[in-house]
């Protein structure tokens, strides 16, 4: 029979005019085929009806009782799982006549647990069998083995993780049967593995080789302690495990998942690195213009990320009041509502406050730092001291694992994603539109740019108002990633002046080169040295680089630098 | 030192009607114990036993705002770190009042309460020596000092200036912030130290210690303001004004920048350092959270609401803005921000030269109306803004 | 040499400069300077005799102030060197600071003086001390020195505003106080970067006859675009040109020169009268 199949399977395999999914669908006929004649005929051996079988449960002595658990578990039909979930839940008795009825678990009423009909619970002689931990103990993975015949692929890998926990020598058959039917790939994942863990152990050698390349394959780290121990040597000085050929196998494969576990890491910090980097480029973004190309130095910035971070909050109220049903769409709201309020707050603060300090940096300093006192205040009074919840819409939960070991989280990537689109739109605006001229041509020479008729006060107010605007896209961005609260701005505001600084003044690519190499270097140190020293380290690295390059990155050089 | 000096020095220090308005303000700061203690209870002068502690409290303070008049007001660099230089002395005190607490601490042991509740079995090498009160507050002025000189050495050595200094020096404060809150730091962690019983074996809780901690203070501070005065008079302080005003002019004329500023930043780091050592015991606790960036900021404010480069200007500055905000955050709790927010906007925008600026204006104007209108009213530094080498 | 160095030290040896065996006061050589790519400076070498007046001219971006700059260490040079007193100092290797101890003042373009500082306190900062801070911190004004301050401010006519603020004075006060304040420093070499603009007929006359007096005992480079007030003062002119030196002689002979002319012939067609501004 075997024999049949695996010369199919090889056919199979040749044939590659044959689709993936012809062949998948091929090889599940060839399986259930197998199964009924494998299987089946191992049930009918024993030529006793299920509810004879059943009937043993009622039993008083728990040999009996066992013996009748281990039987129900090799049959096939449905109704011997569902009476050993019942007597798991306590929801199985049984009557003097040995019939056993099981409790629905939803509407309580007493069916017969071999037909699965409703029947008349006798009030008298039913018989609860008393389960202790030691039939529990059987139970559990025998209810896996029958589950694992699911069609529900959930359901499968629920009983292959129950298998895997119990770990019994008697559950092996039962597992490689499953291993040779299942086609979900995390669930033949998961079997191969449990199954390799008691290989492991086995006597025949070529079990023990099958058993290593599994878990080679697997690349999981939590293998590691159980190969390096088959290369350990007993106290007499003879090796644990007694081929060389498995010892050799044992020793690449411990290799190979170290290589993994490295390679593992690597892309993980790197991706976390340049998420991280993504979220100080969308917090630090509105200063590169505000301080960078203005020169003023807004203490105030961070409530602009607050305020934007508000504003999606709001946007999330309105659509939980408003449009329920499209809740998971209330982001197309946050973004142009954050952006609006900010840009409007930042030119009334332009207007009203910054415009009289130009030329002042140290009092801008002072001044905006006021300002950002009474935001914080003001939202307190207005929306409470504690932390609102923001939550991702159900697009943005969950992530994609494109290697082992690595889960790329949907906020995260829509993160990077949402960062280059401001980028791209940013430098659209400075280097494709009016505004964006002017404002290039009052950052180099203010007096002439003045002369040839820009109306400097109101681009001023206007790339203040851009400046914080992009702040509050920043918001939006950060209100997906952590708490929200009337202090989330203080956290960025020292990071978002070292992206600044570091970039260059000046320079937006700079900001954007500063901001991923801050995060890539952050998240690479938190390995070494934990992430708050990481991040102190991180800021002796910014003050050391500011030492050599007082003008960052990317300078503005010669006189445009000096004046 | 000559009799003839010394007269030189006090008359260079003030005239002859400064140093009475001095010693008048000196005589009425000094009276105020006597207010708590002398003047019974329910008289309308009576001081409250829990007022002391708070104007001691505020005295340290002036002399914080000193320290930060010294490096803004007169050399122009503005400091958002500090807070990291007062809470350096505080700690130092403060380890002193934990070692002294003995075994009188909650779990009876030698070792202080948080590192039993850590499960440490031995003090960590940097907590040796403070049992001696004197090798403590030597490490209260030292530690702020040599960070002091270790950090401006390299910020002003590469001519780190303007804006760019003062963001560096409040990461400089945000990273100590960071690292006290770790347990692993050695230093209370969160909680910071506290619970202190004694010092130098007068219990925290006498009010005599409490009134000798007041004048202490006092004392500190007049001391640290003649200190600032004869700075800013000698002819190091005309540098440092030149410095603040025209830095590249002051290269040209043969001085070095980096001698000066290292020689004022220090100074004033040592100042705070002393200012917080003051300021633990009267408060009796000194935790991560007096490293918070806006802790620094404040600093500034005072200074400005004085007036810049008037030494008492910055020291009645952090008195009022102190008084402010004890009485508002005990009456209007949720309008403190916005007056203090105010406060930075209100005087940078209109009080340039802060309330000293009120005085010195109307004077000159009494004087001679044509000069006043003639005053620059803020001389516009390039230099503010350039990183430039 | 050795001579030369201890000189460089010295406090009242100027005139002995002008008999030296090695002329040269200040050798700048081959010095080059870019910034962003674009050539302020490009292998400009310049040789001046102890107590010349020079003028140097050429059109704006011509690199006179950045020569200035890097003669000064405000601006580093990319190549090259700059040599005082001989070749016994490099300037390039020094900071701003101990080049001006060294003993080269400078004037900038647009007056810079301490203007919450009195007259006074301008001169007495600039007045040739130890200027160390430790030394600052115990300093005590001679009564040699404050006769030194009143001469000098006999000499800049301010004696009567003395004790005002510093940023009170007018515009031609501020330059003649800058100028002030490089008397009171008494360098060896005076490097002064358009002296004259803003101020009357008069002012002028008087700047250039103090300038013409200060040669001879200092070494005085004069940076300036008012043609006419370099005719009078000047006998040696160097024309910069792009970072080079495009010419070098006598006012005629370089007025003459037809590579000059070539160069100013856009702007004021071969005749040098106030051209560059």
């Amino acid at each position: 029979m075997s024999c049949a199949r695996n010369g199919a399977q090889a056919w199979l395999t040749q044939e590659s005019a044959v689709s993936q999914s012809v062949r998948r669908v091929i090889l599940v006929l060839l399986e259930v085929g197998w199964l009924l004649s494998s299987t089946l005929p191992a049930a009918h051996a024993q030529q006793e009806p299920l509810g004879a079988v059943a009937a043993k449960l009622g039993a008083d002595d728990h040999d009996t009782l066992q013996a009748a658990i281990e039987a129900l578990g090799a049959r096939s039909e449905p109704a011997a799982l569902r009476m050993l979930e019942a007597l798991r839940d306590g929801n199985l008795r049984v009557d003097g006549s040995g019939a056993v009825l099981v409790r629905d678990g939803k509407s309580g009423a007493w069916l017969d647990a071999l037909t699965g009909k409703p029947a008349a619970a006798a009030g008298a002689g039913l018989k609860t069998p008393l389960v202790n931990n030691a039939l529990r103990r059987t139970l559990s993975p025998t209810i896996a083995q029958l589950q694992l015949r699911s069609t529900d692929p959930a359901v499968r890998l629920a009983a292959a993780e129950e298998l895997a926990k119990a770990s019994d020598d008697k559950l092996v058959p039962a597992m490689r049967a499953a291993l040779k039917r299942e086609i979900d790939p995390s669930v033949r994942k998961l079997l191969r593995l449990s199954l390799a863990q008691i290989d492991l152990t086995s006597p025949d050698p070529r079990h023990r080789l099958s058993a290593i390349a599994a878990m080679r394959d697997s690349g999981e780290v939590s293998f590691k302690t159980q190969l390096a121990a088959l290369l350990e040597k007993t106290a007499d000085g003879k090796f644990r495990e007694p081929d060389a050929t498995v010892r050799g196998a044992a020793g690449g494969a411990l290799n190979s998942i170290e290589h993994q576990e490295l390679l593992t890491r690597v892309v993980r910090d790197l991706f976390y690195g340049l998420s991280l980097g993504s979220v100080l480029l969308l917090a630090a973004l509105g200063l590169a213009i505000t301080f960078g190309l203005m020169r003023v130095i807004n203490m105030a910035h961070g409530e602009m990320l607050m305020l934007g971070a508000y504003a999606t909050y709001v946007a999330q109220l309105v659509f939980q009041k408003y449009a329920p049903a499209a809740l998971n769409w209330y982001l197309a709201l946050a973004v142009p509502l954050a952006f609006a309020t900010c840009m409007l707050v930042g030119m009334l603060l332009e207007r009203s406050v910054i415009r009289f300090l130009y030329g002042r940096p140290l009092e801008t300093l002072l001044a905006t730092w006021g300002i950002s006192l009474m935001l914080i205040q003001t939202v307190r009074l207005i929306f409470g001291a504690q932390n609102v919840s923001v939550a991702n819409p159900d697009w943005l939960s969950g992530g994609i694992e494109p290697m082992t070991g690595v889960v790329l989280p949907y906020n995260r990537l829509a993160t990077i994603g949402f960062v280059t689109a401001v980028v791209s739109l940013l430098a659209f605006v400075l280097n494709r539109t009016r505004l964006g001229l002017s404002v290039r041509a009052i950052t180099q020479n203010r007096a002439m740019a003045s002369c040839m008729g820009i109306p400097t006060a109101r681009i001023d107010m206007l790339t203040f108002g851009l400046g914080s605007g992009i702040a509050g896209l920043g918001g939006v961005a950060l209100s997906q990633l952590g708490n929200v609260g009337p202090e989330l701005g203080q956290l960025y505001v020292v990071d978002s002046f070292m992206v600044v600084v570091v970039g260059g003044v000046g320079k937006v690519v700079g900001s954007v080169v500063a901001a991923l190499g801050l995060g890539e270097v952050n998240k690479l140190l938190e390995p070494f040295a934990g992430a708050v020293l990481g991040k102190i380290l991180v800021l002796v690295f910014v003050v050391l680089f500011i030492q050599r390059r007082p003008q960052g990155l990317f300078a503005l050089k010669g006189r445009a630098a000096e004046n | 030192m000559s009799t003839a000096r010394i007269k030189e020095l006090v008359s260079t220090l003030h005239s002859p009607r400064q140093w009475l308005a001095l010693a008048v303000g000196f005589g009425v700061l000094a009276s105020v114990p006597a207010l708590n203690r002398l003047v019974p209870v329910g008289a309308a002068l009576h001081l409250s036993d829990s007022m002391l502690p708070l104007l001691g409290k505020f005295l340290c303070y002036g002399l914080v705002a000193l320290a930060m008049d010294l490096v803004w007001g007169y050399t122009g660099v503005l400091s958002l770190g500090h807070a990291v230089f007062f809470a350096l002395g505080g700690y130092a005190m403060g380890m002193y009042l934990m070692r002294t607490i003995g075994t009188a601490g909650v779990y009876r042991s030698e070792l202080p309460d948080f590192m039993v509740f850590l499960d440490w079995k031995e003090l960590p090498w940097y907590w040796h020596g403070f049992q001696h009160f004197g090798f403590a507050a030597c490490m209260a002025l030292l530690v702020p000092g040599l960070l002091a000189v270790v950090f401006g050495f390299f910020a002003f050595r590469s001519r780190i200036r303007g804006v760019y200094f003062s963001i560096i020096t409040q990461a400089l404060t945000y990273a100590l912030m960071l690292l006290m809150f770790r347990n692993d730091t050695g230093f209370g962690g969160n909680n910071g130290l506290t619970d202190f019983k004694r010092l130098l074996d007068y219990p925290l809780a006498e009010q005599s210690t409490k009134q000798a901690l007041y004048l202490a203070s006092l004392l500190a501070l007049l001391v640290g303001y003649l200190l600032c005065r004869y700075v800013v008079t000698s002819k190091l302080g005309r540098v440092l004004l030149a410095l603040r005003d025209a830095e590249s002019r002051v290269m040209f004329c043969g001085y070095d920048p980096f001698h000066y500023k290292l020689l004022v930043w220090t100074l004033s780091a040592i100042l705070c350092g002393l200012a917080g050592a003051l300021y633990v015991p009267q408060v009796g606790i000194i935790n991560p959270s007096e490293l918070a960036p806006s802790n620094s900021i404040e600093i500034a404010i005072w200074v400005a609401v004085g007036g810049r480069g008037t030494l008492v200007g910055g020291v009645i500055g952090a008195l009022l803005v102190n008084g402010m905000k004890s009485w508002l955050t005990g009456a209007y709790p949720e309008l403190w921000l916005y007056a203090l927010g105010a406060l930075f906007v209100g005087v940078t925008l209109f009080l340039p030269k802060g309330l000293a600026g009120l005085f010195s204006a109307r004077r000159v104007r009494v004087v001679a109306p044509e000069l006043a209108a003639e005053l620059p009213a803020e001389p516009v530094r390039a230099e503010d803004l350039a990183g430039e080498t | 040499m050795t001579q030369a160095q201890s000189q460089a030290h010295g406090q009242a040896t100027h005139h002995a400069h002008a008999t030296l065996s090695d002329p040269t006061m200040l050798w700048v050589d081959n010095v080059s300077v870019s910034f962003d790519g674009f050539k302020a400076l490009t292998d400009l070498t310049l040789l001046l005799d102890p107590g010349e007046l020079r003028c140097i001219i050429g059109p704006n971006g011509a690199g006179k102030t950045t020569m200035m700059d890097v003669i000064t260490g405000k601006t580093r040079a990319d190549s090259g060197r700059v040599f005082m007193s001989g070749r016994t100092i490099d300037l390039t290797e020094l900071s701003e600071a101990q080049i001006a101890e060294l003993g080269i003042g400078r004037k900038f373009q647009r007056p810079t003086v301490f203007e919450n500082l009195s007259v006074f306190q301008n001169l007495e900062l600039a007045l040739k001390t130890k200027k160390t801070a430790f030394h600052s911190l115990f300093a005590r004004l001679s009564s040699e020195a404050r006769d030194r301050i009143a001469a000098v401010l006999d000499t800049i006519g301010l004696p009567t505003r003395a004790h005002a603020p510093a940023g009170l004075l007018s515009h031609g006060q501020k330059q003649w106080l800058e100028i002030g304040m490089l008397l009171a420093q008494d360098p060896k070499i005076l490097l002064v970067d358009e002296p004259v603009a803003g101020m009357t007929q008069r002012e002028m006359e008087r700047t250039g006859q103090l300038l013409v007096s200060l040669a001879g005992e200092h070494t005085v480079v004069v940076v300036e675009h008012d043609m006419d007030f370099v005719r009078d003062i000047a006998k040696r002119v160097t024309v910069l040109h792009e970072g080079r030196v495009l010419a070098e002689g006598s006012m005629e002979q370089v007025q003459n020169d037809p590579k000059v002319i070539e160069v100013y012939l856009g702007s004021e067609a071969g005749n040098l009268g106030g051209a560059g501004c």
